[in-house]
């Protein structure tokens, strides 16, 4: 009873393809309806692809808007310089929204675990305030976790920055609605639909540049929680654990305080995506601290204005 | 590896369809070891019934925690797999609460629904509906997945029983293409391999089925012609890229932005231009830094046009010959998803590809029985209602009917207040003067087209 049999799938549009349109899509309604976006830009691999689709949607023009950065002051120093030779080579202008400076002031207060990550919300949303920013690009996935599956590709956020997942607008074919009101922001999330796997796969086949910490090198680490983390001025070994140098890479690049590296001799983009294609592991349960607290560790995140 | 498919599932309460996702995942190893080691240990102690080490896989997709404590499912979830083949995206749609409204987001997105039937029950009511909303969609693929055959000893009476039930209904309510399959889930029977269980089932496993299948875009790219949205209108006028080396040469570039919604676009193809209709010829294809010859649907372009038009974000450019007739009156299907109901004399937002107008919802033609899919005379519409309206738009939109053409023919009923969603919106013809000639023009229409 099949009306069309199944023809063989053969087209010159494949998944990287697809994947691809459908982002650059995204950026440019984003950038046609408001009035000025900002994107999330940490220097790991998710906001750099989300930059460098952002420089194919609008080639030959540079890409039209800014990129903000909040800064743990944990931050590997290898990112840093990443991060501002990217923002330098595509003539772009760097915010930093800084978790020390708030600290420093004492609206903040360090937290007895010493992970930054939690703290990250408030400088954000003075940022995107600051910057008076109606549209806030990031590099979120939904395969990430179990709370970002539920997200929308275009997410409203309230005078708060708050996600609340039981009043999300339905999202209907690749129509986006964008309307807010003054004081609400948007979350865009142009790369919701990609993979670990995809976003390593596109990396290759465009010759994208990584900070070099996501590929294998020799460090000094301890292990802790089941999981690698460098010794560096912010996340000094305990007296009980021993330090040892190892070859390591990182699969995500966040707050030294609460990432963790992997085991690995994967030096090259290739290693990596046959790396990735044969773990077991999800990257944030591999890699991530924080999102070993609780099931819901990240929807309390997202609901509180985290990305 | 082949083209992305996009699906969604969808059945009624206990029709099995969260383990239906669960077995996919972990047959085709999408599900890594510390998911598992999550899943596995809430489940113990939830005290998910069964044999010890079983696994609830609810628990998967159940990414909120109201639905994990409420062991309900409120919201489409998507999921991730690929196999050797092809790469797949999962629109999990629970099926109890709000459905039309979850089933409706997982649909418009879909190049295919599996829809889950128990094979002791049969076509429920449910089933019936979700089916009504996946023909109104034009969903190009259905697969009915005919569940928990093993609780009938795998017998070929009991599964013939059903599918011809399935195929009646098909008929019934003009689905494209429809395939049915006996499975089941809890053992794995024609999920992944074809099962030794079910020797009289000739036909390709679950997985086999979507491997193969032809995604939305190779049909429209296939058969249809030239349709490009503008996003907007790329003029670098100095603030170049880093890497274009030759300045000079872009000083006066100037390039159309969009994504080709359907057909596809070469270098020197003549086309026209909406609003206005004028006629020009494409100069250039630039995808980013990289100048292409061609370039079909779902791509993202810019296309460089060799006269100077006044074109701007909401024109479309479409093949010679194809301009739509522009409209300012709409006949139309809405979905309504807004909690406050529809009446005549709304003001609303219509967002139609990359144009959003002022529009007045006239008239509110009547309410569709999902049971029998006939119009019958409604006053308003309330949330999950799905309905024929008339509506009069503030400019002109260059739509299409959404059954001759998706892209041009869907749009968004949004609340200029609130900025809220109200509404899926299918451009459709006038409706008949009664509702019965109505569901059989329709029937016989779906017949015909892809």
């Amino acid at each position: 009873m099949s009306a069309i049999d199944t023809i063989p799938v053969e087209t010159g549009i494949d998944t990287l393809d697809a994947l691809e349109a459908e982002a650059i899509h995204i950026i440019r309604e984003v950038v046609a309806e408001f009035e000025r976006p900002v994107l999330l830009f940490s220097g790991g691999k998710d906001s750099v692809l989300v930059l460098h689709l952002a420089a194919k949607a609008f080639w030959p023009a540079k890409v039209p808007f800014p990129v903000l950065h909040v800064d743990t002051g944990h931050n590997f120093p290898e990112v840093i310089e990443f991060r501002d030779r990217t923002v330098e080579r595509l003539g772009l202008r760097l915010e930093v929204a800084s978790v020390q400076d708030y600290l420093d002031d004492g609206r903040l207060a360090e937290r007895a675990d010493g992970t930054r990550n939690p703290l990250q919300t408030q400088p954000l949303l003075d940022g995107i305030a600051a910057g008076r920013h109606d549209a806030v690009f990031g590099g979120a996935r939904r395969d990430e976790d179990k709370a970002r599956a539920k997200e929308r590709i275009l997410s409203l956020r309230d005078e708060f920055g708050q996600w609340d997942p039981r009043n999300q607008r339905p999202e209907l074919w690749d129509l986006y609605n964008g309307r807010h009101t003054v004081g609400q922001h948007v979350r865009a999330f142009p790369i919701s639909n990609w993979t670990e796997l995809d976003v390593w796969r596109y990396i290759e086949r465009e010759g994208i540049e990584l900070p070099p910490l996501y590929y294998a090198h020799e460090r000094e680490v301890y292990l802790r929680d089941g999981m690698w983390r460098a010794v560096s001025d912010v996340s000094p070994a305990r007296a009980d654990e021993a330090v040892e140098r190892r070859v390591v890479r990182y699969r995500t690049v966040g707050d030294m305080s609460c990432t963790g590296a992997v085991e690995s001799d994967a030096a090259s983009v290739a290693d990596v995506v046959r790396e990735i294609a044969l773990s077991t592991l999800t990257e944030r349960g591999a890699t991530r601290a924080d999102d070993r607290i609780s099931e819901a560790a990240m929807e309390d995140r997202k609901k509180d204005g985290y990305f | 590896m082949g083209a992305l498919l996009r699906f969604a599932t969808a059945g009624s309460v206990d029709d099995g369809k969260s383990t239906l996702v669960g077995r996919l995942l972990h047959d085709s190893k999408a599900i890594l070891a510390d998911q598992l080691e999550s899943v596995a240990r809430t489940s113990a102690e939830r005290g998910f019934g069964g044999e010890p080490g079983a696994i609830d896989f609810a628990l998967l997709t159940d990414g909120l925690r109201a639905e994990r404590e409420q062991g309900i499912t409120i919201d489409v979830a998507y999921r991730y797999f690929s196999t050797g083949r092809r790469s797949f995206i999962l629109a999990d749609c629970p099926g109890h609460v709000q459905y039309t409204r979850n089933m409706v987001t997982g649909a418009t997105t879909a190049d295919a629904v599996v829809v889950l039937v128990d094979a002791r029950n049969g076509v429920l009511e449910q089933t019936r509906r979700h089916l009504a909303v996946v023909a109104l969609l034009r969903v190009p693929h259905v697969i009915i997945a005919v569940n928990k055959i093993d609780l009938l000893d795998y017998s070929q009476p009991a599964y013939d029983t059903v599918a011809s039930d399935v195929a009646a209904l098909a008929r019934e309510l003009g689905l494209a293409d429809t395939h049915v399959i006996p499975v089941s889930a809890l053992a794995g029977d024609n999920i992944v391999d074809r099962s030794a269980n079910t020797p009289w089932y000739d036909g390709p496993s679950l997985l086999e089925l979507l491997e193969t299948l032809p995604s939305l875009d190779e049909l429209e790219t296939e058969f249809e012609a030239l349709r490009m949205p503008v996003q907007l209108v790329i003029r670098p006028q100095g603030a170049l890229a880093h890497d274009v080396a030759d300045a000079e040469s872009f000083r006066d570039y100037r390039a159309f932005a969009g994504r080709i919604a359907s057909g596809t676009v070469r270098v020197g193809d003549r086309v026209q231009v909406f609003p206005g209709g004028a006629t020009t010829t494409v100069t250039g294809i630039d995808a980013g830094s990289t100048t292409v010859d061609a370039a079909s649907a779902p791509r993202s372009v810019s296309l460089r046009l060799a006269d100077q038009l006044d074109a701007a974000r909401g024109a479309v450019i479409v093949a010679e010959g194809a301009l739509p007739t522009p409209r300012r009156e709409l006949d139309a299907s809405v979905f309504w998803l807004g909690a406050t109901a529809l009446r005549p004399g709304a003001r609303v937002l219509v967002k139609s590809g990359t144009s959003t107008v002022q529009a007045l919802v006239t008239d509110i033609v009547g309410r569709r029985d999902l049971d029998t899919l006939a119009l019958e005379p409604a006053a308003a519409l309330e949330i999950n209602d799905i309905g024929q309206v008339r509506v009069r738009l503030a400019a002109e939109l260059p739509v299409e009917e959404y059954a001759t053409h998706r892209r041009a023919g869907a749009f968004l009923v949004i609340d200029p207040q609130s900025g809220y969603t109200l509404a899926a919106g299918i451009v459709t013809a006038a409706p008949p003067a009664s509702p019965d000639d109505l569901a059989e023009a329709e029937a016989a229409a779906a017949w015909v087209s892809v």
